[in-house]
């Protein structure tokens, strides 16, 4: 059964409320932490690779090692999240015994459970699920995500699958909020979620926990461009710190976001930053290298 | 809520959840804006400083000029701050690692996380002391901050486990947890008609 007015769900989804308006990086160092969190990261993803070495290197893609992550968090002290594979429920209980802040089922790693996601209420650690559109949203909040975000096509630099992810996701709950009850039914069956939470979406027009955007964002005009597109905050994975500037990067894609609306100052925060990360395209990309189909 | 037609009350927008409290100043139909550059402070009443994380607010305070103006504002102006905003008005940020300099408007030191990481935030109901008495009130405490020196002229309005977590001194009020997560605005009232009694107070000659 579902309680979205359950205490321990609210201080979760509280933590994905205080991140909005954010940018969250991916690190892989105590060193890169660090880096984040003075250019003014709200929060870092601890892991050993970036999505685009996972990408280019192939093969399984894990949890990280606990070293790694735990030297990220004696680094910083914004919030420290981490990656578990998808349905990995021993990942995440180890990333929750070592006290990590948020976790991310995420598909940029290797799925370890090819049906099922892991039950998100039974968790005290809050969780973040990617998603292609509102189906998935509703389908990993009904999970218990406290947080939901785009999928993208992480580790490419490509900022267009996140566009229409965030794209689909608006525009079909636009949709909801003008639906009668027998079509709620209807979507609620077709999405294989409970009623009462297409009705919680038709009523408000928007998630009941925070939307976040990620996979491809590359630099600061990207940023504000899904925060336009209904994101409330974004992750950047790979385009910090495989841009030839991170520091740099890191501190325009934070002011672009705080001023998301001021194109005079997204301007000003993309003037010399060195050289992107160099991406690839991801409509190039062959459906079975796709990670956003995991 | 006539009574607070006159105030405009900005609400520190650089990052967090000022959007939760804009929705509750928007249930109590209070005309708002949102600061995020100085010449946004102009002409507003009073101010308040949301939850979200300290070091990136710290950061796009000093970043966008606002350090000063927020200072010169909350010399004369209510400021109410939730967590985050907390932290920011305190006089010291204990064990302060990521080197954030705080804004000092008020008289009390602070402990980031002090109620540990996220798995140890948590929902309470507490006793508060606001103008119409004492009010039982629900307050989430995420990776909230703990205060741990309070100077002489500081009021204690509620205390959680023996530490003062709701805190005032002159116009600035303080909450260590939040309360913008939900439809509660008492705490709000508070502060909306501790900022009008101010008005009051420094109208007479």
């Amino acid at each position: 059964m579902i309680n979205f007015d359950d205490e321990k769900h609210r201080v979760k989804v509280g933590l994905a409320e205080m991140l909005k308006g954010g940018v969250i990086m991916d690190v892989t160092s105590a060193e890169q932490a660090r880096i984040a969190e003075q250019a003014g990261a709200v929060a870092v993803m601890a892991l050993e690779r970036v999505p685009s070495d996972i990408r280019a290197e192939g093969g399984v893609a894990r949890m990280a090692d606990l070293e790694i992550i735990e030297g990220i968090k004696r680094a910083v002290t914004i919030p420290v999240m981490a990656k578990c594979r998808i349905g990995h429920f021993i990942e995440a209980r180890v990333l929750e015994a070592v006290e990590i802040d948020f976790i991310d089922e995420s598909e940029v790693l290797t799925p370890a459970d090819n049906k099922y996601h892991i039950d998100k209420w039974s968790f005290k650690v809050p969780f973040v699920c990617g998603c292609r559109d509102l189906g998935e949203a509703l389908r990993r909040i009904s999970e218990g995500a406290a947080m939901i975000r785009t999928k993208g096509e992480a580790g490419t630099g490509d900022v267009s699958q996140a566009v229409k992810h965030l794209r689909e996701i608006g525009s079909v709950m636009k949709s909801l909020t003008v639906m009668s009850s027998e079509q709620l039914y209807g979507i609620a069956k077709e999405y294989r979620v409970p009623l009462d939470l297409v009705r919680i979406v038709a009523k408000i027009g928007k998630l009941p926990v925070p939307n976040f955007a990620a996979g491809g964002v590359a630099t600061p005009a990207d940023a504000a461009l899904c925060m336009h597109l209904g994101a409330e905050a974004v992750f950047v994975g790979s385009g910090i710190f495989k841009s030839s500037e991170p520091e740099k990067r890191a501190r325009a894609i934070v002011g672009a976001i705080a001023h998301w609306e001021n194109y005079e100052i997204i301007a000003e925060h993309s003037r010399g930053l060195g050289d992107p990360m160099k991406g690839i395209a991801a409509e190039s990309i062959p459906e079975e290298h796709q990670l956003q189909t995991r | 809520m006539e009574r607070f037609d006159h105030l405009h009350v900005g609400v520190l927008a650089l990052q967090g959840d000022y959007e939760l409290h804009e929705h509750q100043l928007g249930l109590l139909g209070i005309k708002q804006r949102r600061v995020r550059l100085p010449s946004d402070l102009n002409d507003l009443g009073a101010l308040i400083m949301p939850g979200g994380e300290t070091t990136t607010m710290a950061i796009l305070i000093d970043r966008f000029g606002l350090r000063k103006p927020l200072i010169d504002f909350g010399r004369s102006q209510p400021v109410y701050g939730t967590c985050a905003g907390m932290v920011l008005l305190a006089r010291h940020i204990e064990d302060n690692q990521a080197g954030v300099n705080p804004l000092q408007l008020m008289d009390i030191d602070v402990l980031r996380n002090g109620y540990g990481r996220q798995v140890y935030s948590f929902e309470e109901t507490l006793r508060v002391q606001i103008a119409s008495g004492i009010e039982e009130i629900r307050a989430a405490f995420i990776r909230a901050p703990k205060v741990t020196r309070l100077g002489s002229a500081v009021e204690t309005l509620s205390v959680y486990q023996g530490s003062a977590v709701l805190v005032a001194e002159k116009n600035i009020l303080a909450a260590s947890f939040h309360t913008e997560l939900e439809d509660d605005t008492s705490l709000l009232r508070c502060f909306l008609s501790r900022s009008l009694d101010r008005q009051v107070v420094d109208k007479v000659p």
